[in-house]
C-alpha cells in the first residue's frame, strides 16, 4: 500500500479501524479533537459504532462494558480528560479488561494549556488511579510509530487482559507524516479466546462470566493482586521496547529521551556527530515496562547521562533508578507547552560533554 | 394429562442465600426480575450489571452473566455492553444514591441517547450498604446519618423525583414506578418489569421502573412499621404509576406565562 | 538534503493549506516529509503558521529554530519568522500586506505582491497560491506539475476554481523565477 500523508491523530483512528476494533467511546478535549471526529466519520463505514459520550467518566465507563463484552475498543482524550478517566482505568485494570487508551498529552497541571507536553508520565507508569496496578505504556515518536504501535497495543491489551495506553505529545497528534499500512499484519501476540468475557451464559461451555474488581475476603483480594502481579512481571520481561541510537559505537555522553523529544536530540545528536562529537540516545518506547536494563548498560559505556523531556523531571526517576544514585545525570526539561528546539538540545548536549571533560 | 409446575424457583436466580437484612424488598425484586427473566426466555442472552450499593453482589444472586461497575456508572457500563452486543438483553439494577447522585449524569445521558437497555431502579430513601446516609430521595424530615435533624428541605433542597425527571427526555422511553409492599403491587411491578424487558427484547427504546422499596435496618424500624412509612410517606410524594410509553406523545404543554401583559398581576 | 519551511500568515490566508501542498509535493516526488501545524488559540483569527520539512532521509525534529525557508503573508509573520531565517536561506515577503522591506541582508528576499496579482485574476482569495507558486518559483523545492496536480486534487469538489487557482499559481511561479538566484 502507498505511503499517505495523514495528520497523527486520524492515522491512530485508521490504525485502530485496521486492528477491527469497531468501538469508540470519546469526549471532545483539544488537542485530540481529529480522533472522536475520524471515528465518528470512518466507523459507521465499516458497521461499527460512535458514541459521543456525555463526560470522559461516562466514556471509561463504555469501554469497561464493551471490553467486558468482548470486544475491542478504545477511547482517546488529553490529560484532563485522561484525569477523568482514572477510576475506570483501575477498575479495568482490576477486572483484567483489553482495552486502548490513547492520552495525547497537554501541558498540566490543572486546565493548564493545550500545547504538547510529556507530563503526564507518572500517570500512565505509576498507576493514575487507586491500588496496585500496572498499563502497559507506549509513546510513539513518529506518525507512522503511533500507527504500529496501535495496531500492535490491541494486541498487547487482549493477549494480557490488560488496558495499553498510548500515550503522545500534541505534536504527535497534530503533525502530517508519511504512512503505510501494512497489508496481512499478523497479531505481535497470541490472542487467547475471550471466554471470560459476557456474552450470554448457556448454562454450559464455560462458567458464568462475572466481570468485577470486588474481593471483599481479603485473603481472596491479596490472590488476585499476585496474580495480577504475576502478570504485570511477565509484561516486564517480555515487552520491553526501545529503539538505540549510536550504542555500538564509542560515546562520552548518553541521551534518553522519548516521544516527539527524542527526534528532536537525535536531529542535534546526528549534526553533532558529524562535528565529531560522540553522543549516543537511547529512546524508550515501552514506558512501563521501562528499558532499565539497556539504559544501565548504555549508560555505564558513556559514564554520564543527559535527560530531556517536556516535564520538570518524569521518566529521570525512572533513569536514576536504572544507573543508580551515585552516576551522573543531568536534566533538561521544558514546561507549559514550550518544546525543545534542536538548537537547544544541542546546547544542553555540549554542556555535559564539557563537565565531563571538566570533571576528567 | 401432564403435570403442569404452578410455582416453583426461578431460574434466573442461583440457588443459597443472599446477604440482604432481614426485611429487605431486595430479594423480592430480584425475584421478580428472575421471573421476567424466565418467562421472556431471554436468560441465555441477558447480561445484569450492578454498581457499588446493596446491590453490589448482584451477581452472585442472577444466574447470568454479569458486570459490577463503578458507583454511579452502571448506565455508561450498560451502554458499552448494549453497543458492543445489540443482541444481549442487559439490565442496570441500581440504588438512589447511585442513581440519583453520582450517576446522575450517566443515567440522564442514556436515557436521552435512547439507550436500549432496562434500568431497575430501587429507590429505598437511604444509603443502605455505607450505613443509612442521606439519599437525594430521603424523604423531608427524614433523619439519617448524615441529617441527624431530619433532612433539612434549606440545606439539602428537596428529594429528587427520577421518574418524573427521565420522563420529562423527549427520546422515546417506558418510564414507571412500582412498588412491591403489598402483593398487589408486587404483581403490578413485575408487569412494569416484563414490559420494560419486553420493549428492550423489541429493539424499542430505553426503559426504566423505578421500586419504591424499603430499608428497615437504616431507617431503625421493623419491617412491618417500615412497610406502612413507605405507604404513608414516600408514596404520596412518589406517586406509582406508567410516566411515559414509546407510544403515546411526550411534551407536555408548558403553563402559559402570567402577569407579562397585565403588569405582573 | 533537507529544507525546513514555515508557512505563516493571518488565520484564513491559507497558509496551512500550502505548507500541506508543498508537503504533498515532497512526499508524491519520493520525499520524506513532515508538516507540523501551529494550533491552539492563535488559531481563531490570529496568526496561523505551519512547519513543512521536505528530507531526502527521515526527518528528525519537525520542530524547526531556524528554517531555510520562511514565507510571510502578513506582517506579525513577517516580524516574528525574519529572525529565524537560517544565513543564506531564503524569505518570501507578501509586498501586499507588508508595508516594510526585509532587515536581514544575509538570505535571499523574494518580493510578491500577492494580493494585487489575485484580485488582478479576479480571484481574491487566492493570494497563498500566488504566494506559494512565488516560492516555488524561485526555489524549484518541489516539482511545478505536482503543485498543479494538487491545485486540481485540492479543488477538485469546486471545479469552477480550478483554473483560477491554477492561474495564481503561474502568475506567482513567473514573478518567482524572475527572482531565482543566478
Amino acid at each position: 500500500m502507498a505511503r499517505k500523508l495523514m495528520k497523527g491523530c486520524e492515522a491512530i483512528g485508521e490504525a485502530a479501524i485496521k486492528a477491527n476494533c469497531k468501538l469508540f467511546f470519546g469526549y471532545p478535549i483539544t488537542p485530540q479533537n481529529e480522533i472522536p471526529e475520524y471515528m465518528s466519520r470512518r466507523l459507521p463505514q465499516v458497521g461499527g459504532t460512535f458514541v459521543q459520550a456525555e463526560s470522559e467518566v461516562a466514556a471509561s465507563n463504555m469501554l469497561y462494558g464493551a471490553a467486558g463484552a468482548g470486544e475491542r475498543v478504545f477511547t482517546s482524550s488529553s490529560s484532563p480528560g485522561i484525569s477523568l478517566m482514572q477510576e475506570a482505568v483501575s477498575y479495568m485494570a482490576g477486572s483484567e479488561l483489553p482495552v486502548v487508551i490513547v492520552n495525547i498529552m497537554r501541558a498540566g497541571p490543572g486546565l493548564g494549556g493545550i500545547l504538547p507536553s510529556q507530563a503526564d508520565y507518572f500517570q500512565s507508569t505509576k498507576g493514575g488511579g487507586h491500588g496496585d496496578y500496572r498499563l502497559l505504556v507506549l509513546a510513539p515518536s513518529s506518525v507512522q510509530e503511533a500507527v504500529d504501535l496501535m495496531q500492535d497495543a490491541f494486541d498487547l491489551a487482549d493477549h494480557y487482559r490488560n488496558p495499553v495506553m498510548v500515550i503522545a505529545d500534541g505534536l504527535i497528534g497534530q503533525m502530517m507524516e508519511p504512512v503505510e499500512f501494512k497489508e496481512d499484519r499478523q497479531p505481535c501476540r497470541s490472542l487467547p479466546s475471550k471466554d471470560w468475557a459476557t456474552t450470554g451464559w448457556k448454562g454450559e461451555g464455560r462458567p458464568r462470566a462475572i466481570v468485577n474488581s470486588l474481593f471483599l475476603d481479603p485473603n481472596l483480594l491479596e490472590r488476585h493482586n499476585e496474580k495480577l502481579t504475576a502478570k504485570y512481571a511477565e509484561m516486564a520481561r517480555n515487552e520491553v521496547r526501545v529503539a538505540e541510537y549510536f550504542t555500538d559505537e564509542d560515546y562520552d555522553l548518553l541521551v534518553v529521551a522519548y516521544g516527539s523529544v527524542a527526534r528532536v536530540c537525535l536531529s542535534a545528536i546526528r549534526q553533532l556527530r558529524a562535528e565529531g562529537k560522540r553522543v549516543a540516545l537511547v529512546r524508550p518506547i515501552s514506558l512501563f515496562p521501562f528499558p532499565t536494563e539497556v539504559i544501565e548498560r548504555a549508560a555505564n559505556k558513556a559514564g554520564r547521562v543527559l535527560v530531556v523531556e517536556l516535564s520538570t523531571g518524569q521518566m529521570l526517576e525512572d533513569v536514576r533508578m536504572a544507573v543508580g544514585k551515585d552516576f551522573p545525570v543531568a536534566f533538561h526539561g521544558r514546561t507549559g507547552g514550550n518544546l525543545v528546539t534542536p538548537d537547544e538540545a544541542r546546547e544542553k548536549i555540549l554542556a555535559q560533554l564539557a563537565a565531563r571533560e571538566a570533571s576528567r | 394429562m401432564k403435570d403442569k409446575l404452578a410455582f416453583g424457583y426461578p431460574e434466573g436466580l442461583t440457588t443459597g442465600g443472599t446477604h440482604y437484612c432481614p426485611g429487605c424488598t431486595h430479594g423480592i425484586i430480584h425475584r421478580l426480575i428472575a421471573e421476567v427473566i424466565d418467562e421472556l426466555g431471554v436468560r441465555e442472552r441477558t447480561v445484569g450489571v450492578s454498581p457499588v450499593g446493596c446491590a453490589v453482589l448482584a451477581y452472585n444472586y442472577f444466574s447470568t452473566d454479569y458486570q459490577e461497575a463503578s458507583h454511579g456508572r452502571a448506565p455508561a457500563v450498560a451502554t458499552g455492553i448494549k453497543r458492543a452486543r445489540p443482541d444481549l438483553m442487559v439490565y442496570t439494577y441500581q440504588g438512589d444514591g447511585d442513581l440519583a447522585s453520582i450517576g446522575m449524569a450517566e443515567i440522564v445521558h442514556a436515557a436521552n441517547r435512547g439507550e436500549k437497555f432496562t434500568v431497575v431502579f430501587v429507590n429505598n430513601a437511604i444509603y443502605g450498604m455505607t450505613g443509612g446516609q442521606m439519599a437525594p430521595t430521603t424523604m423531608p424530615g427524614q433523619v439519617t446519618s448524615t441529617s441527624p435533624r431530619g433532612r433539612e428541605l434549606d440545606l439539602a433542597g428537596h428529594p429528587i423525583r427520577m421518574v418524573e425527571l427521565i420522563s420529562t427526555l423527549h427520546t422515546p422511553a417506558f418510564v414507571a414506578r412500582g412498588t412491591v409492599i403489598r402483593p398487589l403491587q408486587a404483581v403490578q411491578t413485575k408487569e412494569l418489569l416484563r414490559r420494560a424487558f419486553q420493549y428492550q427484547k423489541e429493539g424499542k427504546c430505553f426503559s426504566m421502573v423505578e421500586i419504591l422499596s424499603t430499608c428497615p435496618t437504616n431507617w431503625g424500624m421493623p419491617p412491618a412499621e417500615a412497610l406502612n412509612w413507605l405507604e404513608k410517606t414516600m408514596m404520596p410524594y412518589y406517586p406509582l404509576g406508567v410516566f411515559k410509553t414509546p407510544e403515546e406523545g411526550v411534551d407536555r404543554a408548558p403553563l402559559p406565562l402570567c402577569g407579562l401583559q397585565d403588569g405582573g398581576k | 538534503m533537507q529544507h525546513e519551511m514555515i508557512f505563516a500568515g493571518f488565520g484564513g490566508q491559507g497558509v496551512l493549506l500550502i505548507g500541506k501542498m508543498i508537503a504533498y509535493a515532497g512526499l508524491n516526488s519520493g520525499k520524506e516529509v513532515s508538516w507540523l501545524p501551529s494550533y491552539g488559540p492563535e488559531m481563531r483569527g490570529g496568526t496561523a503558521n505551519c512547519t513543512v520539512v521536505v528530507a531526502d532521509e527521515p526527518v528528525g525534529s519537525p520542530v524547526v529554530a531556524s528554517p531555510w525557508a520562511v514565507v510571510a503573508m502578513n506582517l506579525p509573520s513577517l516580524d516574528k519568522f525574519e529572525p529565524t531565517v537560517a544565513p543564506g536561506g531564503v524569505l518570501v515577503i507578501n509586498t501586499s500586506l507588508i508595508n516594510r522591506p526585509a532587515v536581514r541582508t544575509d538570505v535571499r528576499v523574494v518580493n510578491v505582491a500577492a494580493n494585487e496579482i489575485c484580485n488582478e485574476l479576479g480571484n481574491p482569495k487566492g493570494a497563498n497560491m500566488v504566494t506559494v507558486g512565488c516560492f516555488v518559483g524561485a526555489t524549484e523545492v518541489v516539482p511545478v506539475q505536482q503543485m498543479e496536480d494538487l491545485i486540481r486534487e485540492t479543488f477538485a469538489a469546486k471545479p469552477k476554481l480550478i483554473d483560477v487557482n491554477v492561474e495564481c499559481f503561474r502568475r506567482g511561479l513567473e514573478v518567482g523565477r524572475a527572482q531565482k538566484a543566478v
